[in-house]
């Protein structure tokens, strides 16, 4: 028979699992959410992981975290501060009792919970006993202990039965949120399917953790998230970084070029490498290259060659790539650059993110080297502005640098699947064969765009490099008046793909008191903060740029239209200094924040409030 | 013999003529370039693919001028990275033969990460490596093959330095063809380009090149013609060692090093010199080879080392027929229902 308790149905909830590295957070986070997904809840998740691989055991530097958003409604990011915290050691506790609300419901293995333990955390007295935890709705169980317990009868050795336990604490965490185990449990069949005493040993421990959790005293309430309201179709769940490699893929067999990649594992991009190596029976090549220079030039190489080419990195690799973007731009050749932003300068904060390299996308090359950069705003969304990055990309004849960062690249949304053949044509300008006119800078006057002409195809003979050629003729020249000729056409063609950009959206009312303006992957805190503000009766709007260079054409008709505009970046002003260069007629006021973390719903509404009271 | 199975062959039988771009041809009057060029418009037509087949990869310097001179596909790149655009070009369009023109600055200073790579991978590539052991376009520094204690613009007080032998680097990265020829031999260098495009792999072919302005006469003790048969060893595969204007000196394997036996002296008869096994995979006796050098020993000339190997190109084909053939995934929207899905 349960016991009773009280069943508390939620609009949204945040749950973290934390644990020392090797603890099997992420599997455990990962798990969790797909039951969600699959019971109909909107989610978002974020993997909160050390740069090191295995620090020291029970250290701080050692933590390893999972958080997942999930609710009834549409959820926008992986939320900030959590309602349920997941703790399986003591560092665990120290380093994220500081991002839980107050009155969260914590879930504690108190097995590992020793002197040495509570040491090696930086507490001196044991928490689980003075009065730390005073508040809050602490469920502490000696889950390690259990764990072992109810593996005894199976005969499995100590190692296994230890690392069970973060599946005695998903069954836990299922009864609290009053899921059932039949789906979990066929997940555990088909993951360990190569060990059957593994499976056994993970389905044990995920009963009897279910099974302790009805019967344990120390269990109050349970939750209760109903399923979101959705738009139909069929959903997965999707890292911003398999969006992207996915995009890619889609942009290449919607175009019928191959897809090449070049690049070098750094992190927060490697998953795209790894994702793209997969898709071999998609003909995608890819080329792990000896370094970030080779990466690109192997994508230009490829791209001179008729590939749809690509290359992934993140900020220090895009410094080492400069000089060969360069090389792209003045041989107008399509080439999209992923650039999934980190913390810097130089090495950094590898693994937390930041918006700080908008500038170097921008203008970090020497001479006047114009080409298109845009930004993914959420996971999911990289799939759709992966593949616009390569259609403006091969249509345009130019490189263009998405930039997305950490948060999307790690973090996972639900995604709904499209049918490839939805999507927007793309028709790169191939240059015929024997075609009499080609000239390697012939221009479409309309676009000025250049013809891509393959190496292998007949009657098309050509050269071009990076030194400046005749505009039409492709001919080496110094010709002072060419040059500013080619400088200016290269400048207007960018420009120019503005024409064949959609608009700027504006979330809420087209004109107000304030608009909230940000660009790339801080869309859902915003948009999140705003439709609250909204909700409360205040004359806030919001626009999310996508389209950096070219701004979309309507961005002057937008700005105009409120009297105050913030411009919100995690950085130290960059979009707003840009916006000031291009619209220095309005006056911006800004919101930055730069220590590697997103911004959180509750400094961002101080600070509209605070504008909008002003 | 060339293989035209990947590459296809021309037609109609192409000239030297062919291959003559409308671009002046600007390096100096008594440039080892010079020859090279005409090398190259001597080989082209004789390996008989299309014309449109052919592509020119240059990085920065003298010798990567190289692809305007050439009726080609062409692509001059940015200073050290011929060899990693190439290997994009040939990994993305196998169908092309790919021609690398680099220098000894351009290869083995600021492109030596690309260069050793691309030899370790053995993408089917040609690289013309123009050794005239100085940076020439930016006027006269010293470069990774000048020789030690060289006076340059960059080393008034000589140079400092361990200079690179190419052999030796492109061994010890696991090259899988050298060979060396001087620039005023077209006819070797045209047979010798002819091998490196017949070789499936990374073609390295270094040629001893004068630069008459920086450099002038560095190889001239090696390359002077008078002399040219006793200072130089030229490599036939299957032949004997033999050398000297009297053909009466060859090499042989004394213990553990190669020496410059008289034939007739000594005991020493033919049959005692070594055969060159260009094909041989243990690169032992090549680097040998490669590393000989004037006083007391010939220098090597024509195919060291032509080993076979797999070859990055046909291994990166030869995965994506199989997925292919294998692979759940045939499209996009496969890939995107694969896994966990749910209808809403």
């Amino acid at each position: 028979m349960a016991k009773q308790h009280d069943v508390r149905s939620l609009e949204d909830v945040v749950v973290k699992f934390v644990g020392d590295s090797g603890d099997g957070m992420q599997l455990t986070g990962t798990l969790f959410s797909e039951v969600a997904a699959l019971a109909g809840n909107d989610l978002a998740t974020f993997p909160d992981f050390p740069a090191e691989i295995r620090a020291p055991h029970n250290t701080i530097a050692g933590v390893s975290g999972f958080q997942m958003h999930m609710g009834k409604r549409k959820i926008y990011t992986s939320g900030d501060m959590c309602d349920v915290l997941v703790v399986m050691n003591p560092a665990s506790l120290k380093s994220n009792l500081k991002w839980t609300k107050p009155g969260a419901t914590l879930v504690i293995d108190s097995s590992t919970f020793d002197e040495k333990t509570i040491g090696k955390a930086g507490y001196t007295e044991n928490p689980l006993e003075d009065g730390t935890l005073d508040g809050y709705h602490v469920i502490k169980a000696p889950i390690t202990d259990l764990t072992r317990q109810s593996l005894e009868e199976l005969g499995v050795d100590k190692r296994l039965a230890e690392r069970t336990k973060n599946m005695f604490v998903l069954g836990l965490m299922f009864y609290l949120f009053e899921r059932d185990l039949e789906k979990p449990l066929e997940f555990i069949k088909m993951k360990f399917s190569e060990k059957p005493k593994v499976v056994q040993a993970n389905q044990t421990a995920m009963k009897a953790g279910y099974h302790f959790a009805e019967s344990t005293e120390a269990i109050k309430i349970t939750f209760r998230v109903d399923p979101a309201p959705m738009k139909k179709g069929l959903y997965r769940n999707i890292t911003g970084n398999v969006a992207t490699a996915w995009g890619l893929l889609a942009a290449s067999e919607q175009s019928g070029r191959p897809l090449f990649l070049g690049s070098y594992p750094i992190t927060p991009a490697t998953e795209i490498l790894m994702e793209l190596s997969k898709h071999k029976s998609l003909g995608a090549k890819v080329f792990q290259a000896e370094d970030e220079i080779a990466g690109i030039c192997s994508a230009i190489g490829a791209s001179f060659g008729g590939s749809m080419a690509v290359t992934t990195t993140s900020g220090p690799g895009l410094s080492l790539k400069s000089e060969a973007l360069g090389l792209a731009v003045i041989t107008e050749l399509p080439l999209v650059v992923v650039n999934v932003q980190r913390a810097g300068p130089s090495t950094g904060m590898p693994t937390k993110s930041e918006q700080s390299d908008l500038m170097q996308a921008l203008f970090g090359r020497n001479g006047e080297c114009p080409l298109m950069v845009m930004a993914a705003s959420s996971a999911a969304n990289c799939f759709y502005y992966a593949y616009l990055a390569a259609k403006y990309a091969m249509e345009h004849m130019t490189p263009v640098i998405l930039l997305t960062d950490g948060y999307l690249g790690f973090g996972s949304e639900l995604f709904r699947i499209p049918d490839v053949k939805d999507l927007p044509s793309i028709k790169p300008p191939m240059a015929d064969p024997n075609d009499a006119n080609f000239k390697p800078y012939r221009r479409d006057e309309k676009t000025l765009v250049r013809k891509w002409a393959v190496p292998g195809v007949e009657g098309l003979r050509h050269r071009i490099g990076g030194l400046e050629k005749t505009n039409i003729d492709g001919n080496v020249s110094t010709d002072p008046l060419n040059h500013q000729l080619m400088v200016n056409i290269r400048e207007e063609k960018i420009w120019r793909i503005s024409d064949y950009l959609p608009l700027l959206q504006v979330q809420g009312d087209p004109e107000g008191d304030l608009l909230v303006v940000g660009w790339g992957g801080t869309e859902g805190a915003l948009a999140s903060t705003v439709s609250r503000l909204q909700e409360e009766g205040h004359k806030i709007s919001h626009a999310q740029f996508n389209f950096i260079k070219p701004l979309p054409k309507n961005t002057r008709e937008v700005l105009k239209r409120f009297k105050k505009i913030v411009v919100c970046e995690l950085n130290a002003g960059q979009f707003v200094n840009y916006l000031r260069m291009l619209y220095p007629e309005y006056t911006y006021y800004q919101f930055n924040k730069v220590q590697g973390l997103p911004f959180h719903i509750q400094e961002l509404t101080e600070t509209f409030i605070k504008l909008l009271e002003d | 013999m060339i293989d035209y199975n990947k590459i296809s062959k021309s037609p109609v039988e192409l000239t030297k003529q062919d291959f003559v771009s409308d671009q002046m041809v600007k390096w100096c009057p008594g440039c080892g370039a010079h020859a090279i060029l005409a090398a190259v418009g001597n080989v082209f037509p004789k390996i008989g693919y299309r014309k449109e087949n052919f592509a020119m990869v240059s990085g920065i310097g003298c010798s990567s001028r190289f692809p305007y001179y050439v009726d080609t596909f062409g692509f001059h790149g940015i200073h050290g990275r011929a060899a990693a655009i190439a290997s994009g070009l040939k990994i993305a369009n196998p169908g092309l033969s790919v021609w690398v023109a680099t220098g000894d600055g351009d290869s083995m200073a600021i492109g030596g990460n690309h260069f050793i790579h691309v030899l370790r991978r053995n993408i089917d590539i040609n690289i013309l490596l123009f050794n005239n052991q100085i940076y020439g376009l930016t006027k006269g520094q010293f470069s990774p093959t000048t020789p030690l204690g060289t006076v340059t613009k960059t080393s008034p007080y000589g140079t400092i330095e361990h200079p690179f032998t190419v052999s030796g680097l492109v061994m010890g990265a696991q090259g899988t063809f050298f060979a060396r020829v001087p620039d005023n031999n077209i006819k070797l260098m045209t047979e010798v380009l002819y091998e490196a495009a017949k070789h499936n792999g990374t073609s390295v072919v270094e040629i001893l090149q004068n630069c008459v302005i920086y450099a002038d006469k560095v190889h001239e003790e090696v390359t002077t013609r008078d002399m040219r048969e006793d200072r130089q060893l030229f490599l036939k595969h299957g032949e004997s060692m033999i050398f000297g204007k009297n053909r009466d000196k060859g090499i042989i394997m004394a213990g553990n090093h190669l020496k410059v036996a008289e034939i007739g002296q000594n005991g020493i008869n033919e049959s005692d010199i070594l055969v060159h096994d260009q094909y041989n995979t243990d690169p032992g006796i090549h680097r040998m080879l490669g590393r000989m050098k004037l006083p007391g020993q010939p220098v090597a000339m024509g195919v060291i080392r032509s080993a076979p190997a797999n070859t990055y190109d046909d291994l990166t084909e030869q995965q994506i027929e199989t997925a292919k053939k294998t692979s759940r995934i045939q499209s996009v929207n496969d890939l995107l229902r694969s896994g966990d899905t749910w209808e809403i």
